[in-house]
């Protein structure tokens, strides 16, 4: 409840300061090292190389994404003639801003009536508390949100969404602790086509992506989605947990190919994390990332914009 | 767990094992592909570093340089210091002498923390101890009722704080309630964090203060990726933490988070979570995990028993006898009692990196016991002179050591391809006695 009562007063703290206020930590690691190396004397040489590859590892790149990034800046600054640091900076960027923006595509919400959303990721990966986040934020554009409770296996995970809908004054669909997710979501989706709702977002239960019998569970969910609204969910997003490293390949991949997913989302940048394997999940498996959580508050989850997040990271 | 790492490592072993002669540059080869492996299992960048270092100080040494295995040899100063880095034995909880040992659970959000009080509590009450489980989290929608739900799944109880907001008097106040209950054990869970939000680390060494634990416990997602260090780090200093459990250990997780961890604090790793299941909490043995993560039984063993049990003299004299093609059945029998000495095959092919992928690869012991019988009854020229054994002579040793000729036909022709084989590996340089053993073709009956 005390959440509530500050967002109120910080809510109008404008995006692109409290971004970049959340990803304070981030950018004063990342590029306080590659700033470092641009205003030192620093030459387009193995040294620089060296600093760069290690502040991208640090930042969770991944060493096979962070060599085929350097690979290609090399390439850059042997064509271009390429001779001060900051120009060098400038390329690395426009490549990272690249292959973040290629995915780019917007959620829409007037081709669907009601629009489906499905929530998948492992445990704590933050799914309850983004989708109370969203439905808050949706709620106060005017949009008519139900929330549906298919976490319906972790100890009191319906009464942490029923709280989040209680504190956005909105539905939550939920069946008793233990129930078929699929039900929950089926009665869902039903209800949100009867009353005419504009979004209904689908909590499910976190799970490993190496539990086969919980990702036939996720499919399963998604089919029968799909039998009550054709075409439905419109939406099936990945939460992942910026702290975590590059096991979130491994997650990405899987719940791909369990789930054929629609974007990401990635939650907890606020810390010092830095959530780097967005690169190559964004070269590699070609989806979008549709938000950030940069806070703890309900107006901490923000639309990504590749542009702002490099910027963020790597100001110069 | 750490099935990944360990290929990659297997790998570079592989690699390293070929070698008979060491030079530096092979050194910082096989450096940069540990590097690569430990980065890629989301190791901190700062530990891996501390970790080579003396590594590498090591591995150029004289004396692995000097020695008849160097390649053996450097995998043995990385596993020594693979074990430095994660620790020997299994470290438990200690129970305070005046019950009840009080126990602070703290971390990052979605760690795990909650889930992790209920097995924490289940395997307590299987010790027969009674327990408090204390919900502090009071920011997190429904934490509270989570804890609730938990303490009446698992019969045990949980402080009811009412309305009470404020964490810290709900920890003074669960404290006295479990004097009066007479309870062993208190655990209490505190609302995740982030380490950037001093407010909450501030919270957090207040309920430390007021509760005076026993125990605080960090509990860490061991996924996490090159933050794990400084996470683990800002908690420490800012608390002080006793011991680590490392949740979701169940999935694909590379692992490198408890080498992180464990590095930066020192603390011991004392439990992992390996499943959702309120049971599945198990206790953190770091030499298992070492031989795990090595994903090869156990080479340290390995090297260790050749070592006592090849005497370095015997050895030389041996490469000796493989380069003049001096090699007898006598010095074969000589070798196969020193292997034996070493233990049963079962048990040193386990300790062979990648041998324990051959699953239902049978060894029997008794071939031993058969050629020796056959050697045993062959004269000494014959010993000395393999090649003099003709068909009468076969017939007279078949009889004496209880085989057939087709035994002695089958170990004759074997022991060529030995002849061969050590030529090879005397020409190497060094006594690769795991080709001797794989290769010969002895075991695989």
């Amino acid at each position: 409840m005390e959440e509530m009562e500050q967002t109120g007063e910080e809510a109008k703290t404008g995006f692109f300061a409290r971004l970049k206020s959340g990803l304070q930590k981030t950018r004063s690691s990342l590029a306080g090292g590659i700033e470092n190396i641009v205003q030192g004397k620093a030459k387009v040489g193995p040294e620089l190389l060296e600093e760069l590859e290690e502040t991208l590892l640090i930042a969770d790149v991944g060493m096979e994404t962070t060599e085929f990034i350097l690979e290609d800046l090399k390439k850059d600054v042997a064509q271009n003639r390429l001779r001060e640091n900051d120009e060098v900076l400038k390329h690395l960027k426009g490549r990272m801003i690249e292959v973040l923006s290629q995915n780019k595509k917007p959620i829409e919400f007037n081709a669907n009536k009601p629009l489906v959303i499905l929530m998948v990721g492992i445990n704590g990966s933050g799914k309850t508390t983004t989708i109370g986040k969203l439905a808050q934020k949706w709620k106060q554009e005017g949009k008519k949100v139900l929330l549906a409770a298919g976490d319906t296996f972790r100890a009191a995970a319906i009464d942490q969404l029923q709280v989040w809908a209680e504190r956005a004054g909105i539905n939550c669909i939920s069946q008793k602790s233990g129930a078929d997710p699929s039900a929950v979501a089926y009665d869902a989706v039903q209800a949100a086509v009867a009353r005419n709702m504009d979004v209904v977002l689908i909590d499910t239960a976190g799970r490993l992506q190496t539990n086969q019998n919980l990702m036939e569970e996720l499919k399963k969910v998604k089919r029968v989605i799909g039998k009550v609204l054709p075409g439905a969910p419109h939406e099936t997003l990945l939460v992942l947990d910026a702290t975590l490293g590059q096991n979130s390949i491994s997650q990405a991949k899987l719940f791909h190919e369990a789930l054929d997913l629609d974007g990401f989302v990635m939650t907890k940048l606020d810390g010092t994390a830095k959530g780097g394997v967005l690169l190559n999940l964004s070269g590699e498996l070609k989806l979008p990332v549709h938000f950030i959580g940069v806070g703890e508050k309900a107006d901490d989850l923000q639309a990504f914009d590749s542009e702002t997040f490099v910027d963020a990271l790597i100001s110069t | 767990m750490f099935e990944n790492l360990s290929d990659r490592l297997e790998r570079i072993y592989k690699k390293l094992k070929g070698r008979g002669v060491l030079k530096e540059a092979d050194v910082d080869e096989a450096l940069r592909e540990i590097r690569v492996a430990l980065i890629e299992a989301d190791v901190s960048l700062p530990v891996i570093k501390d970790f080579l270092a003396p590594v590498r100080e090591k591995s150029i040494g004289q004396e692995v340089m000097k020695s008849l295995t160097p390649g053996h040899q450097m995998v043995k100063i990385v596993n020594d210091e693979l074990t430095v880095l994660i620790g020997d034995e299994f470290q438990d909880i200690q129970f305070a002498s005046r019950p009840p040992t009080v126990i602070l659970m703290a971390g990052l959000q979605g760690s795990g923390k909650t889930t992790t009080v209920g097995k924490l509590a289940k395997r307590f009450k299987e010790k027969g101890k009674s327990c408090l489980l204390v919900p502090a989290d009071v920011y997190r929608p429904a934490a509270i009722e989570q804890l609730h739900v938990l303490g009446r799944d698992l019969d045990i109880a949980v402080y009811e704080g009412g309305d009470e907001k404020d964490p810290i008097a709900i920890c003074k106040k669960a404290l006295d309630n479990a004097t009066e209950k007479m309870s062993q054990v208190v655990i209490i869970d505190t609302a995740g964090r982030q380490q950037v939000d001093e407010e909450l680390m501030e919270e957090l060494k207040r309920i430390k203060e007021t509760v005076q634990p026993h125990e605080v416990l960090f509990v860490a997602d061991a996924m996490m990726g090159q933050q794990s260090a400084e996470i683990a780090k800002t908690f420490n200093d800012a608390v002080g933490i006793d011991g680590v459990i490392l949740t979701k250990m169940d999935g694909d997780a590379r692992g490198g988070a408890a080498l992180s961890i464990k590095s930066i604090t020192g603390k011991p790793i004392r439990f992992v979570g390996m499943g959702e299941k309120l049971d599945a909490l198990e206790p953190f043995h770091p030499d298992r995990i070492v031989s795990r993560i090595l994903g090869m039984g156990d080479v340290m063993s390995l090297v260790e028993k050749a070592e006592e049990n090849f005497e370095r003299e015997e050895q030389e004299e041996l490469q000796k006898k493989f380069k003049a093609n001096a090699f007898t059945l006598e010095d074969f029998r000589d070798q196969l009692k020193q292997i034996q000495k070493m233990g049963s095959m079962e048990q040193l092919l386990g300790m062979i990196p990648g041998a324990g992928k051959l699953k239902g690869l049978k060894v029997d012991n008794k071939a031993f016991v058969q050629i020796e019988a056959i050697i045993n009854s062959m004269t000494p020229r014959e010993r000395a002179r393999h090649n003099i054994i003709n068909a009468s002579r076969k017939r007279r040793i078949a009889q004496g050591s209880g085989t057939k000729v087709n035994d002695i036909n089958k170990l004759l022709k074997q022991f060529a391809q030995m002849q061969k084989m050590m030529k090879k590996v005397s020409r190497g340089g060094g006594l690769n006695f795991g080709s001797l053993m794989g290769g010969g073709g002895f075991m695989g009956r």
